[in-house]
């Protein structure tokens, strides 16, 4: 079990990386007119790049595992008893896996890494 | 360009001195709003009003006393020291904790002075509060120094610490605690959050974490180190706001919380233990 300084540790970590990454991930918007960018043509040639699509993966791992862990701190502050702690500290890592995990179903499918 | 900033913060502070004086001058009463309830004879919270004759000097615990000793004796109040030593005085005065021997009605700048109690502890009666838990989360964090090396039960020598005065000025400004409950009345964390220990208790963590007397590690104590603890400050900083004796709890937190994440350098040097024998003051 980790400690909350290394849960913390984490948090932060996460928080300033995924900064960096979506930051990278908009100013890569700005290659082309926004307009142009957002066309599924496009969108698709972005998910073949395979820069890119490690850039999503990481977007999408660290702000799950960020916004998770900020939720369930929110939810900890709510009510104080072992049974809520439990519960939101389970039900955060459950949301948290199932995100990641969808996500990247998406990104494997869209990228085309899926088809055999 | 920062003297003309001096200048113009020193005509404000001036002007704001002068009005504080003038409006005092013209009122020689305050209408003092005491919060009453007592739950143990079923009576309801509400406020009673006292027209209360104030000098330069009055304070309003001065206040306070004068409408419990001339207006109604039943108004309940814990006070000491009148000097902001003791921290018994600590209430919410037109809205913020601060203590009542401290403040000065004329700073209030009002003709109405609200005085409730501290928000954050259970009320016992009127403007007194139960501090039960606030100490049991002082007293959890180990508020003393902890060093094997100067446990004197068994010795016959004396023992002194060597300290530099920078080594002093660590933790000094975090001694000045005198455990009134203001800043943990202030907590917004406090507020919602009851397991969390406060800021008084974490600053105390701090001080006694930075003093090089000490060699107990209380970094990885539970209470710190818990989803409860002190990661959950959100740094408001209004505990420091409200700390009559000028402790920055707050900054305390920060630094405790650098050195447990260690993003900031804590290598502390055990200070050196100088024993002296009984009626020889050499070494």
């Amino acid at each position: 079990m980790l400690r909350e300084r290394q849960i913390m540790r984490i948090h932060y970590i996460t928080g300033l990386a995924a900064l960096f990454v979506v930051a990278v991930h908009i100013l890569m918007r700005l290659i082309m007119p926004f307009h142009m960018s957002l066309q599924y043509s496009n969108v698709i040639a972005n998910y073949h790049n395979m820069p890119y699509v490690i850039l999503l993966e990481s977007i999408l791992v660290l702000l799950a595992i960020h916004g998770f862990n900020g939720l369930r701190i929110i939810l900890l502050e709510l009510r104080q008893n072992r049974k809520w702690e439990n519960g939101v500290t389970i039900s955060t890592i459950a949301a948290m896996i199932a995100i990641i995990a969808f996500g990247t179903r998406t990104i494997i499918i869209a990228s085309g890494l899926g088809v055999v | 360009m920062s003297g003309i900033i001096k200048k113009i913060s020193m005509l404000r502070t001036g002007s704001k001195l002068e009005r504080s004086k003038k409006s005092l001058r013209a009122r020689s009463s305050i209408v003092l709003r005491v919060y009453r309830a007592n739950k143990a004879i079923g009576d309801s919270a509400h406020y009673d009003t006292f027209d209360v004759p104030i000098q330069r000097w009055t304070t309003v615990l001065d206040a306070l006393l004068y409408a419990k000793s001339y207006k109604d004796t039943s108004i309940g109040i814990r006070y000491s020291c009148r000097m902001a030593s003791c921290g018994s005085c600590g209430m919410k005065i037109n809205g913020i904790p601060r203590l009542a021997c401290y403040t000065n009605v004329s700073e209030l700048e009002s003709g109405v002075i609200s005085c409730e109690p501290l928000t954050n502890f259970p009320l016992i009666r009127d403007l007194v509060t139960d501090f039960h838990q606030f100490f049991s989360h002082h007293k959890s964090v180990r508020p003393y120094i902890i060093n094997q090396n100067a446990d004197l039960r068994d010795r016959k020598e004396l023992s002194e610490f060597i300290q530099s005065p920078r080594e002093v000025d660590e933790y000094l400004q975090s001694s000045y605690c005198i455990k009134c409950g203001l800043c943990y009345s202030a907590c917004p964390t406090v507020a919602t959050d009851t397991k969390f220990p406060g800021p008084q208790a974490l600053a105390q963590a701090y001080r006694y974490s930075a003093d090089t007397r000490d060699t107990g590690s209380r970094e990885d104590m539970k209470t710190i180190d818990d989803k409860h603890g002190i990661w959950r400050c959100h740094f408001a900083g209004s505990c420091s706001s409200v700390c009559p004796k000028g402790v920055d709890p707050a900054l305390g937190i920060q630094l405790l919380r650098g050195h447990m994440m260690s993003f900031s350098k804590h290598n502390k040097k055990i200070a050196e233990l100088k024993h002296h024998s009984h009626g020889n003051q050499t070494t």
